[in-house]
Parts: C-alpha cells; sequence; structure tokens
C-alpha cells in the first residue's frame, strides 16, 4: 500500500516535537517503540505502520493544543478510536502524531426528556445503550463491533449495524457534535435541536473518516425500546428465491427491524462455530425481525411466513421465546469469528448493491472464486443491500494475500459496475482509496478533495486516506475563466 | 435581464460558465415557489430549473426514485402514491405561505430548501432522505456524489451539504431520494384543554414510551385546527402503521396520559387533514399579514421559548411541533423584531425568518448569524464550490 512520503524535516524535528506535545499534554505522550506498538494497525491487520509519537489528551482543550502545534509544525495528524475500523482509516503515518480519544470517555449529560444523550467521543457505542437501559432506551444504531468502538469511530465512519434498514445509520441518529479543526478551534454544530443551522456540516464531518475534524463531543438521540421483537429463519434453495423474497418484502410495505442473508459457507461456519441450530441443506439463509408492538409484529410476522412460502422457501421457523431469537441471531453475529476459526485469515468487503442485481453478483463471486483459488463466504444486509464478502486465505501461503487482494478488488469494481458502491458502512480508508476512480470521476474526487481544503488547507488530517491521490489546494482552487469571450450561451431563454 | 431555461446538464454548464465569464450572478429556481424564503437573491438573471424536469427511475423494491430538479412535486407525490410509497420525512407544502397556490414547487426547490414536515420528529429530515445528487458548481463542473442505494459511505457526504444549501453550493440537476413504505392507516390522539408546558411535558412522556408517535404537536386556544375543539389549547398526537398496531399503541399511550386532558380520537381522515395544515402551518396560510418565525430548539424548550416571545411581543401566536422542538410564531406586522426573537432562544437553537416582505429579509438576517470560526468555515465552504459568487448571492446571508 503505497503511503505518502515521511516528511524528512518534520521526522528530524521530532524531538522539538515531542517536547512541545508533552508540554501541552501532561503524561499523555507516548514515545518508545514498545509502548506505541499497540497502536500500528487497526481492524484492518495487514497493514501496519508505527506513529512518530502516540498522543492521549484528556480533553478537549487539549485536543486542540495537539492540533494547533501539529498545525504550526506542519506535521500530521491521525485520530484514532478504539482501531476496529476495517479499511485501515486509523492506520498510522511514520511522520504523524497518532491521536488516541480512548481517555476522552465520559458520559455527560442523559437528557430522558429530550430523548439525548451527550458523550465524549471514546464512550463505547454499546455503553450508551447500557447507561440509559434501566429506562427502557436504547442508542440504535448497532455495528457487531459495539462492545469496542466508539462513538467517535461511528461518527467518522458513519457507520451502521443490523437494524439501520428501519432505524438509520450514525448520521440519522445524532444530533449536535463538537469538533476540533486542525486549526485548534473547537466548534460546535447542532445541538439537542433536530434540524442544525446552516451548511449541514454535521453531515459532512459524519462519514469524513477523520479527515476534516477531530470528534471531542457528540449528542445522539436515544430511543425507547420496542416492546416486543420476534425473528424468522428462512431456508431456500437457491439465493435468487432468498433474494426475491426481500424484495417482495418490502414491496408490501413492511420495514423489518432487521434483514440479514446467509449463503452456504457462512451458514456452515457459523453452525459449526455455535450450534446456532440453522438447517445445513440450504443455500441461503434469511433472518427477518420484527419489532414493534405485539399485535403488530404478530400481523407482520404472518405476512412475512406467507410471502416466504409464495417464494418457495423450503424452511420458515419463527422464534417462540427471546432465547430462540436471540439464537436466530447468534449465529450471524458471530459469522466473522466463525469464519476465522475454518480459515488462517479472511478479508472482509462491504460493497452495497442495488438488491436485483444479487444473483449477477453472486455469480460473479463463484467465478472469481474459481480464477482465483480461494473460497468466499457472504454474510449480507439484506435490507439495504449491503454485502460483506468474507475472503478466506492463508497469509503464510505465498501469493494468498495478493490473490485476496485481487478477488476483493474485482469485488468491489463489480458492485460499482451494476450500479451499487465501494462501501456502504466501513470507509474507503487506504484499503478501498485506490479503488475510488472506479466509482467517480475527476470532477467528483476533485470537489470532494474541495472541501477538505475548506476545513484542512495544507493536509495535515489524516493524509493518504480515501483520496487516491492528494492535489494541492492551491491547485485545486485554480478556475479557468473566459473573461469576456465568452459567447451568450445557446440555451433556451425568455 | 436573461431567464435561462436549460434543458439538458450541458447547458446548466454553459450559463454558469457564461455567469462566471462575465460576472453576473444567477438567481436558480424552480417554480419560484420558495421566493420568499432566505435573503432575496441580488442577481439581474434567473437560471430556471422547470425544464429539467421528470422522473429518471424509479425502482419501489429498492426505495430508491431518481428525478431531475424541476419535476414538479404533485408528480412526485402521485407517483410514489402509485406504490404505496413517500417521502417519509413529508415534504411540505409552503406555497400557500408565500402567497402562492397549493401544488406549485419542485423536487429541487424542497431538496435545495431542506424542508421537513412534522413526521420530520420520527423519520428524519430531508437531508437523511438525500442518497445522491448531481449538480454543476459555480465553477462549472459537473459533479456527482453519493449514490444510488440506500446504503452509502463512499466519499464526503456532499448530498447532505447540498441539502438545504439553498442553491449556494451547486445547481442540482439530478436527485437520489429514499422512498418508504407510506402508512396505511393514521390516527391522533387529542388531549383537548392543556396548556403548552403542560402539552411539551406530556410530548416527551409520549416520545419516550413504546408508542412510535409518528408526530407530535400542540395548538394553542387562538388558531383553528381540523377536529380540535374550538378555543382549546391541545396536544396531538399522530400514530401511524397497519391498524392493529395503531389500535395497540393508542390504547397503550391513552392510559400513559390519562388524566391530564380530555381525550379524543380522529380517524384517518381528520388526521390527514390535521396535519396536513400542520405541515403547511396553514393557519399563517391564512394570516398573511403576520410575520412569520420558524424556531429549532431543544423540544422540551418549546414552550418556554413560546411564552417568552409571547412576553416580548403582544399579539404573537405559534404553536410547537416535534414534540416541541419546532415553534411556529406569527408576530403583528412591521419589524421584524429579530433581537426579541433570537433573544428568547437564550442560545440554544436557532431560528428562521420564514416569512416577510422583501425589504424585512433584505434588513434582517432571515438565518440566525453564527459564531465567527463556524461562519468563517461556512464561507470557506461556499468558497470552494463557488469561488466567483455567482450562484444565489446573498441568499443565506454572508
Ligand atoms: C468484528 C467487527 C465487526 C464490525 N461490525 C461493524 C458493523 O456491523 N457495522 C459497521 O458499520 N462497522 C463495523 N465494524 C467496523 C468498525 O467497528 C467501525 O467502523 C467503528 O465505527 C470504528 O470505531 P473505532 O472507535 O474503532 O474507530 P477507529 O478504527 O479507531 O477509527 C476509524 C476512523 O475514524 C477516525 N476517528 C476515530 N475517532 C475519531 C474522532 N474522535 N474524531 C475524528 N475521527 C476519528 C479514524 O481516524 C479512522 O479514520 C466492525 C469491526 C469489527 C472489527
Amino acid at each position: 500500500m503505497r503511503m505518502p512520503e515521511p516528511d524528512a524535516r518534520v521526522l528530524a524535528s521530532r524531538a522539538a516535537l515531542l517536547a512541545r506535545l508533552r508540554e501541552a499534554v501532561p503524561g499523555g505522550v507516548i514515545a518508545e517503540d514498545s509502548a506505541m506498538r499497540p497502536f500500528e494497525t487497526d481492524g484492518l491487520t495487514a497493514y501496519r505502520q508505527m506513529p512518530l509519537v502516540v498522543v492521549l489528551p484528556s480533553d478537549t482543550q487539549q485536543v486542540a493544543a495537539v492540533c494547533r502545534i501539529a498545525r504550526e509544525m506542519g506535521v500530521k495528524v491521525v485520530p484514532r478510536g478504539a482501531g476496529t475500523g476495517l479499511s485501515g482509516g486509523a492506520l498510522p503515518l511514520a511522520d504523524g502524531i497518532l491521536l488516541g480519544l480512548s481517555k476522552l470517555n465520559r458520559i455527560l449529560d442523559i437528557d430522558y426528556d429530550n430523548r439525548a444523550v451527550t458523550v465524549q467521543p471514546g464512550v463505547t457505542n454499546l455503553a450508551i445503550s447500557q447507561a440509559v437501559a434501566s429506562r427502557g432506551f436504547y442508542y440504535a444504531p448497532d455495528p457487531s463491533s459495539q462492545i469496542a468502538c466508539t462513538i467517535g469511530g461511528n461518527v467518522a465512519e458513519n457507520s451502521g449495524g443490523v437494524h439501520c434498514l428501519k432505524y438509520g445509520v450514525t448520521a440519522n441518529n445524532i444530533l449536535g457534535i463538537e469538533f476540533v479543526t486542525i486549526d485548534g478551534d473547537i466548534l460546535r454544530l447542532g445541538g439537542k435541536h433536530l434540524d442544525s443551522e446552516g451548511y449541514d456540516l454535521m453531515g459532512v464531518l459524519t462519514g469524513s473518516e477523520g479527515l476534516l475534524g477531530v470528534v471531542t463531543e457528540v449528542t445522539v438521540r436515544i430511543l425507547q425500546k420496542p416492546e416486543t421483537a420476534r425473528a424468522v429463519l428462512v431456508g431456500f434453495d437457491s439465493s435468487e428465491k432468498a433474494g426475491d423474497t426481500v424484495a417482495a418484502i418490502i414491496a408490501a410495505g413492511i420495514i423489518p427491524g432487521g434483514m440479514e442473508m446467509m449463503d452456504k459457507p457462512a451458514i456452515h461456519a457459523a453452525e459449526d462455530f455455535l450450534n446456532a441450530g440453522y438447517p445445513l441443506d440450504v443455500e441461503a439463509l434469511l433472518i427477518v425481525e420484527l419489532d414493534g408492538p405485539a399485535a403488530e409484529v404478530d400481523h407482520l410476522i404472518a405476512e412475512v411466513e406467507r410471502i416466504a412460502l409464495a417464494n418457495d422457501a423450503v424452511s420458515c421457523r419463527v422464534s417462540q421465546s427471546e432465547e430462540e431469537r436471540l439464537a436466530f441471531w447468534a449465529g450471524r453475529k458471530a459469522a466473522f469469528p466463525a469464519v476465522g476459526r475454518i480459515s488462517p485469515d479472511y478479508m472482509c468487503m462491504d460493497g452495497t448493491i442495488p438488491r436485483k442485481a444479487l444473483p449477477i453478483v453472486l455469480r460473479r463471486m463463484q467465478d472469481f472464486e474459481k480464477e482465483y483459488g480461494l473460497k468466499i463466504a457472504n454474510v449480507f444486509h439484506a435490507g439495504d443491500g449491503n454485502l460483506h464478502p468474507l475472503i478466506l486465505f492463508d497469509a503464510n501461503q505465498e501469493g494468498q494475500l495478493e490473490a485476496a487482494e485481487k478477488v476483493g478488488a474485482a469485488i468491489l469494481k463489480l458492485c460499482v459496475e451494476v450500479g451499487g458502491v465501494l462501501t456502504g458502512e466501513h470507509g474507503v480508508g487506504i484499503e478501498k482509496r485506490d479503488l475510488m476512480d472506479d466509482q467517480f470521476g475527476e470532477a467528483d474526487l476533485a470537489q470532494q478533495m474541495r472541501l477538505k481544503c475548506a476545513f484542512d488547507p495544507d493536509h495535515l488530517l489524516n493524509p493518504g486516506k480515501v483520496f487516491p491521490q492528494l492535489h494541492r489546494c492551491a491547485e485545486l482552487g485554480k478556475m479557468v475563466v473566459h473573461k469576456g469571450n465568452l459567447p451568450f450561451p445557446d440555451i433556451p431563454r425568455f | 435581464m436573461t431567464t435561462f431555461t436549460p434543458e439538458t446538464d450541458a447547458q446548466v454548464i454553459d450559463a454558469v460558465r457564461w455567469a462566471v465569464a462575465e460576472g453576473q450572478p444567477l438567481e436558480i429556481v424552480g417554480q419560484g415557489s420558495k421566493r420568499g424564503l432566505g435573503r432575496p437573491v441580488q442577481a439581474a438573471h434567473t437560471l430556471d430549473l422547470s425544464r429539467l424536469s421528470g422522473v429518471v427511475s424509479y425502482e419501489p423494491e429498492e426505495l430508491v426514485l431518481v428525478v431531475r430538479p424541476g419535476t414538479p412535486m404533485l408528480e412526485v407525490e402521485a407517483l410514489l402514491g402509485s406504490q404505496g410509497q413517500c417521502l417519509a420525512f413529508e415534504a411540505p407544502d409552503y406555497a400557500p405561505l408565500w402567497g402562492g397556490q397549493a401544488g406549485e414547487g419542485t423536487v429541487g426547490g424542497l431538496v435545495a430548501a431542506g424542508l421537513s414536515g412534522p413526521r420530520r420528529l420520527k423519520a428524519g429530515a430531508a437531508r437523511d432522505h438525500v442518497l445522491g445528487v448531481t449538480a454543476v458548481s459555480g465553477r462549472a463542473e459537473l459533479f456527482r456524489a453519493g449514490g444510488k442505494v440506500v446504503k452509502n459511505v463512499t466519499g464526503y457526504d456532499l448530498p447532505k451539504l447540498l441539502t438545504g444549501s439553498h442553491g449556494t453550493l451547486g445547481v442540482m440537476t439530478e436527485i437520489v431520494l429514499k422512498a418508504l413504505p407510506a402508512p396505511p392507516l393514521t390516527r391522533t390522539l387529542v388531549l383537548a384543554g392543556i396548556d403548552a408546558a403542560a402539552g411539551v411535558k406530556a410530548m416527551a412522556d409520549a416520545m419516550g414510551s413504546p408508542a412510535e408517535v409518528a408526530s407530535a404537536a400542540w395548538v394553542p386556544a387562538e388558531l383553528p385546527f381540523t377536529g380540535i375543539p374550538p378555543r382549546t389549547p391541545s396536544v396531538l398526537l399522530r400514530l401511524e402503521g397497519v391498524d392493529v398496531s395503531v389500535d395497540a399503541r393508542l390504547a397503550g399511550l391513552t392510559r400513559l396520559l390519562e388524566g391530564r386532558a380530555a381525550t379524543a380520537v380522529l380517524d384517518n381522515d381528520e388526521s390527514a387533514a390535521l396535519w396536513e395544515e400542520l405541515r403547511d402551518a396553514t393557519p399563517f396560510a391564512q394570516r398573511p399579514d403576520l410575520v412569520v418565525w420558524r424556531l429549532s430548539v431543544t423540544p422540551g424548550e418549546g414552550a418556554a421559548v413560546l411564552e417568552r416571545v409571547r412576553q416580548a411581543i403582544p399579539g404573537t401566536v405559534g404553536w410547537l411541533d416535534w414534540a416541541g422542538g419546532l415553534v411556529w410564531l406569527g408576530i403583528p406586522p412591521g419589524d421584524a423584531q429579530a433581537g426579541l426573537v433570537r433573544g428568547a432562544l437564550s442560545g440554544n437553537g436557532h431560528a428562521t425568518l420564514f416569512r416577510a416582505p422583501d425589504p424585512v429579509r433584505a434588513a434582517v438576517p432571515v438565518f440566525q448569524p453564527q459564531p465567527k470560526p463556524l461562519a468563517d468555515l461556512s464561507a470557506r465552504v461556499k468558497a470552494q464550490f463557488d469561488p466567483a459568487g455567482v450562484l444565489n448571492p446573498g441568499r443565506m446571508g454572508g
């Protein structure tokens, strides 16, 4: 993976930088190799890089001070939450500060009347739901990594979860943020009110992968837990039929709380791992969860069963208890570790496709398996078309990592080819950076980079991520103006 | 004074390129139904997008609708309705509020203004339903952002940025929207005879229950609404879904709020009429003399903000939507009283001068002034999209 050339001037001034950082963040600067080692990679473990220094500030003011020092000295900054990101967004830079936000881990305010919780960025996703559970509330977006991942990381990646078809992703569930610019300014957007003012900068900061600002506080909206939830486990003898069922459920006006699909290799891996009770003689399995008042859930379960049987389901089981519902989910939620057990290494892809393209995409994936000699297991957020193909490989076998990377790229290009996108929830990071040209044209990327220039004109925040090529802001800002010699345009007019 | 009426993306690019070369700003309009919103634009020429119209594709099972900006909202809603779907954020029709005809307006104008109705409380805002855009920047370059699928984090979320940017960042030429199932049935629980402060508390309790309340409003004695007993301040709680579910939730909600005020239930048709009036601010459309403000505040503060304005400006009438988080104010004609209205916020939320004569909106900041570092950042964003300032100059202030 090609990263920006480390800046020799910055490497040479490390001692001066450390001195200033130690003054700004007493006790929060880590500079010894052994202590920095845990930070050298994130959830995309195939790539590792030691940072120039790790800084762990304990409040917003310290974050601002670090940014000011970085800006003054021309040093790059890579923000980091829990390091569970799967696209390499928190991969350190050799000449950059790794800015860890784990010490900003306090819940600042719980406001039930306004259904809002304000937290520091290092608070984990699950901790928010736990803090309000006693009153029956929860925070809806639920990435599978929710025990570990931080809300700051969730905002930076605009993370989703299995319930986001009905309840939305991070962007739809936050009300306000405080963030620090690379200049060290502390800005607030939104609050506890619903529509934030002016340009929707909160909208662009969400999912900006640490390239626009450092998030130092987040206000999320919380919801009352649905009264009941039940799940249906449906088996099919082909993925097409499972896909048709998903389309028919949505066409019937039903938006389930969750709707997940697994293919045969994923089903078998999960069943071997924890005996979830999945049928093993099916090609595809759907888990459809309905939530809400009991009367509604019963009604919708019956509808879903009817639709599934009309689409030739070969097995159909409705959870009869909370334990059974959780058992249906257990296999799906453990799909990654389950696959990790049957293969020394795996790579998780994250494209989104229009659902109707599922049969073609699955067929082409079988071709890739043959072509590259690697197996693929598929789990799929079926409701919103977000695929997670898991490519199985063994990094210790000569050439397999490279082959897996090629299969991954081929799958993502295929997603774009059928009208989809490179990433549904894991972010671009370094992993999909060099594929951005496949989804976007030059003008599209240039305009995105110009937005970056408004926030960070010197490209100091997390450079080398997201964009395949870094253009200087002065370059991007140039505009050719045909002063006075452009004819009146030939457009219909009054 | 030229009005360009492009029919293709290329013609939009040509018009903007010409505007940049000649230093001639453009006012961007669909049908002009929202000209009354924002600062009046200072531009001699108009870019009229009403002929850049039509549905590009609509796939109900994918929940995705792709349209050209000039497509009339009536057409969009009829199409979605034919498949049992809708824009869940509930597009308001403010044309009558600004003196136009009901039903006027284009989808481009709706998205550019970033407006959402009462269901915004539960379903999210317009910005949460814009999946992708194609636009011509003030650099006369066509760019695409977002995608045509419902879940996507590839690149910056420029669709959100363009939504609500009032045509100051780019001229949208194609918009991808998320379509969702329309609720089959609506009922409204009315708590009749409850003041604003108790009303806000009741709405908070309702929102904190599992009843999945889709909209929650409080209306005062002074303004008429369908289904509400005359001169009775009331809380309105809207429940949507399949009948068995609505009935079950209605029963739970009634138990929860028992004893706070007299309860009544409005059926589907009355509910539809009532929430349309709240959505479109109909009582103020019927009172064209009033200056109208629209405030976004912490929901629990709604009643207090309304009361502070009533104290400060005699003759003010208003109601609360979004469980108290949206305050509609009508103040007597004349000065917009921006200082008093914005002062009543006590630093929490923001106020938009929603309707006032042109000269008033030219003199008063229509949108809430921002703290300096944020205003500077917004100005830098604008400059990156429209360095020559040819797109709707002045509309958002600045
Ligand atoms: C087993 C497993 C399951 C997962 N399941 C899901 C899932 O279901 N859905 C899903 O969406 N994701 C999932 N993920 C991916 C990952 O957990 C999410 O992307 C998560 O939001 C990352 O949070 P983090 O705190 O670990 O961030 P990090 O990995 O530390 O950082 C991620 C990015 O955010 C930036 N960043 C972090 N904190 C801040 C901040 N405060 N301000 C600015 N930028 C910041 C970093 O620079 C980096 O670019 C999964 C990961 C694993 C390992």
